[in-house]
């Protein structure tokens, strides 16, 4: 691939259409020479999409995901950066570890892999790991998180909410109270009641939240929630961020699209920590993602082996695929419905959470001198998820035989497209 | 004509019509029981397995003396132990029994929803004998069974079911079963043991047993587990019995009909006395034989087809 290209007729942001110059992995402001040609009469671009949240699996679960097939995935669902969570086997939690995912980023070449580093030794939730370290290293870790446990102990947690202010870190909280969690299996409701399933209750992540915004106001840190997913956990949120305190939260697709109604097949699939909520919750994270009060979506593409899903409901592992559905998820719930334009789909899915993930080149303005990490999406497509089609290396997407709006058409990484008629280059 | 689903998951699966053709079938088997050979030859060749991922003696035994009733061929297929920390998975375990032909599977699983599960691998019917803390609808059947024989009625019966109803598969089958046949159910039990949403189920809802005893036609007692007693529902298990157990003082506030259910094993001395037990009103061992005949109207339903319109006819 040449390192040149003009992006004819696209509409950059859903503006009005233009050309795009791409020359030397940036955007430029004339036609280069030699450049080749891409039609995008009818696309949107966008910058490059940035997860907050993604589990590469790698190292440890090479059956379920690795490094290459999932940011492979990535770059089909239009991401140019994704943070890889730290709860691998072994746990990255020391500065091999996350450089060892970041050079196999590199090593792939289909985006740019963010390594997130443990807060604690182990995901123990007992010794803060060596921060320091892993911002040090060559993976330059700026987010930290025990994703898939709590960092339940509050003393634990204002010492680590203090000690990354040194680099410029922020701790992701997976926030659910493990006791009142003990053996959940879905969301405390209705439906857990008929389905005769354990409950997992809003305050349960609720009130860690709550907790947090004030531990991170006394002692002057940021903090940021992963997957809020109830409408108490948007109040909190939108209570602390109107105190002026720097509190951001992300929520997945799937929970602005699906609702605990699913769970009445206990298929595994619909199985995901936090749980599928009910429609109030899915209505009040829609209304937070648009008004600002959640900054990102983030996909928590969780694969998961066959046999670990192919069970009965409460041996299943809980997650879901999701980077290659996510942006046509975010069209159905948030554009499709007139809450965001593509404008704030960009926001949503690429400036801020680059912002929160202080990744400097990526969710930049589709501007002469940013870096040209860019995505075409045809916003008029449809599709039907066929789980035997995806990238991924784990088929446990909830979304299989569902038509979805919109679909990348094309990906470019610093200049090279990663993807290129929605196929992978 | 009347026919059953396929598969019975949910008490929920049965309309008021499907149902009463359970019911009624099962009275026409009841009249086996009284003669000396006890064997119809409706489902022979036909292969029941059941399929007990927990240990259940009663139950298994029951299922297994209503296939044979029924001249089926019986396989007792045990699998303790979860399927995915050791041995077999839930599936491969199904893939095994549609590979040996099983007509119908009777499925206890300690996980909610695991015969559901079964039911998408499998080309024969499930039954559920119990699922974790979701449900359990033949032994609603029976129960239903046992009323209307001693009652002669379930339409308007005020049933009330005491007990942990949240960790209860009896409870939920039977909230359901009786609603769609007509019964007024109250659910007793400390808040603790109440799921959340409850305030939504078809029936209603109280902490106080003394108030609701004598306006009840029904009692069911449901056990107290082991696991419960240590697990902070409630502060010992003295005030448990206090509150919530049917002793002879309770029982005495009954109307004078009023019959007194317990799905069993009974713990005597927590939930109920051992004088309740042992009452007249007591219909325990009725339970255990009138479940024979509704597993056989179950099995038979499922497999074999229609109503029976004599046990002679069919013989």
């Amino acid at each position: 691939m040449s390192g040149a290209w003009i992006i004819r007729g696209a509409r950059p942001m859903g503006g009005n259409p233009t050309d795009l110059y791409v020359d030397n992995g940036e955007i430029v402001d004339s036609a280069p020479n030699g450049a080749e040609v891409v039609d995008a009469a009818g696309l949107i671009a966008l910058p490059g999409l940035v997860d907050l949240h993604t589990h590469l699996r790698e190292p440890g679960r090479e059956d379920a995901e690795t490094v290459e097939t999932g940011t492979l995935a990535a770059a089909l669902g239009g991401f140019t950066a994704v943070h890889a969570m730290a709860n691998t086997e072994p746990v990255a939690d020391v500065a091999g570890v996350v450089e060892q995912v970041w050079r196999l980023g590199v090593e792939a070449g289909h985006c740019d892999v963010r390594p997130v580093g443990a807060v604690t030794v182990g995901l123990a939730g007992e010794q803060l790991a060596e921060l320091g370290a892993m911002a040090d290293s060559a993976a330059r870790v700026r987010v930290f998180s025990d994703d898939g446990k709590c960092v339940h102990d509050p003393l634990l947690m204002r010492r680590a909410l203090e000690y990354v202010k040194a680099f410029d870190g922020v701790v992701a909280q997976h926030a659910q109270d493990p006791r009142l969690t003990e053996s959940a299996q879905m969301n405390e409701g209705v439906n857990s009641g008929r389905l005769g399933l354990a409950g997992w209750p809003a305050v349960a992540e609720e009130a860690i939240i709550a907790r947090d915004c004030l531990l991170a106001a006394h002692v002057g840190s940021r903090v940021h929630f992963c997957h809020v997913s109830t409408a108490g956990s948007v109040e909190i949120v939108r209570w602390a961020k109107r105190k002026g305190w720097n509190v951001t939260a992300e929520v997945t697709p799937h929970h602005l699209l699906l609702t605990d109604d699913l769970v009445a097949s206990y298929d595994p699939v619909f199985k995901v920590n936090p749980p599928l909520r009910t429609t109030e919750d899915v209505e009040a994270l829609r209304e937070a993602l648009a008004d600002g009060t959640i900054d990102a979506v983030a996909t928590d593409h969780a694969p998961h082996a066959l046999e670990d899903k192919e069970t009965e409901w409460s041996a299943a592992a809980f997650g879901m695929t999701g980077l290659e559905t996510a942006l046509s998820v975010v069209a159905a719930a948030m554009v499709d419905t007139g809450l965001l334009d593509w404008a704030g789909v960009a926001d949503r899915m690429s400036v801020r959470p680059a912002r929160i993930g202080r990744v400097s080149t990526h969710g930049q303005p589709l501007l002469p001198g940013a870096p040209a990490n860019i995505v075409l999406v045809d916003p008029a497509a449809r599709w039907t998820v066929d789980p035997a089609q995806t990238a991924s290396r784990s088929r446990n997407t909830p979304y299989a035989g569902r038509e979805l709006p919109a679909r990348v058409v094309a990906t470019f990484l610093r200049g090279t497209p990663t993807v290129l008629d929605g196929k992978a280059t | 004509m009347t026919t059953l689903p396929r598969h019975l998951l949910s008490a929920a699966d049965l309309g008021r019509d499907e149902a009463l053709l359970v019911l009624d079938t099962a009275e026409e088997l009841a009249r086996l029981a009284d003669r000396p050979i006890k064997k119809l030859p409706t489902l022979r060749g036909r292969t029941v397995v059941n399929l007990f991922f927990e240990d259940s003696t009663r139950t298994r035994t029951s299922f297994e003396v209503a296939a044979k009733r029924l001249s089926a061929d019986v396989i007792n297929f045990s699998a303790k132990g979860s399927s995915v920390s050791k041995g077999e998975s839930l599936k491969d375990t199904a893939l095994t029994l549609e590979a040996m032909g099983a007509d119908a599977v009777v499925c206890r699983h300690g996980a909610s929803g695991a015969p559901h599960r079964l039911a998408n691998w499998i080309r024969g019917s499930v039954v559920n004998a119990g699922d974790g803390t979701h449900e359990h609808p033949t032994q609603a059947l029976l129960d239903a069974f046992t009323m209307r024989n001693r009652l002669g009625r379930i339409d308007e019966l005020r049933v009330v079911i005491v007990g942990d109803v949240l960790h209860s598969r009896v409870a939920r089958s039977n909230v359901l079963l009786l609603s769609t046949l007509g019964a007024e159910v109250t659910l007793v039990a400390p808040p603790t043991l109440l799921p959340v949403g409850v305030d939504t189920w078809p029936c209603a809802v109280s902490y106080e047993l003394d108030e609701v005893l004598p306006k009840s036609d029904v009692v069911m007692m449901l056990r107290v587990q082991r696991e419960r007693m240590y697990g902070g529902f409630f502060p010992t298990t003295r005030e448990y019995s206090r509150r919530y157990g049917l002793d002879a003082r309770r029982m005495a506030s009954l109307p004078d009909d009023a019959i007194v259910m317990h799905p069993g094993p009974m713990n005597r001395g927590v939930e109920i006395a051992a004088e309740v037990a042992d009452s007249v009103r007591s219909t325990i061992v009725e339970q255990v034989a009138n479940g024979v005949s509704v597993r056989m109207a179950v099995l038979y339903l499922l497999l074999g087809g229609a109503f029976i319109e004599s046990v002679e006819a069919a013989a």
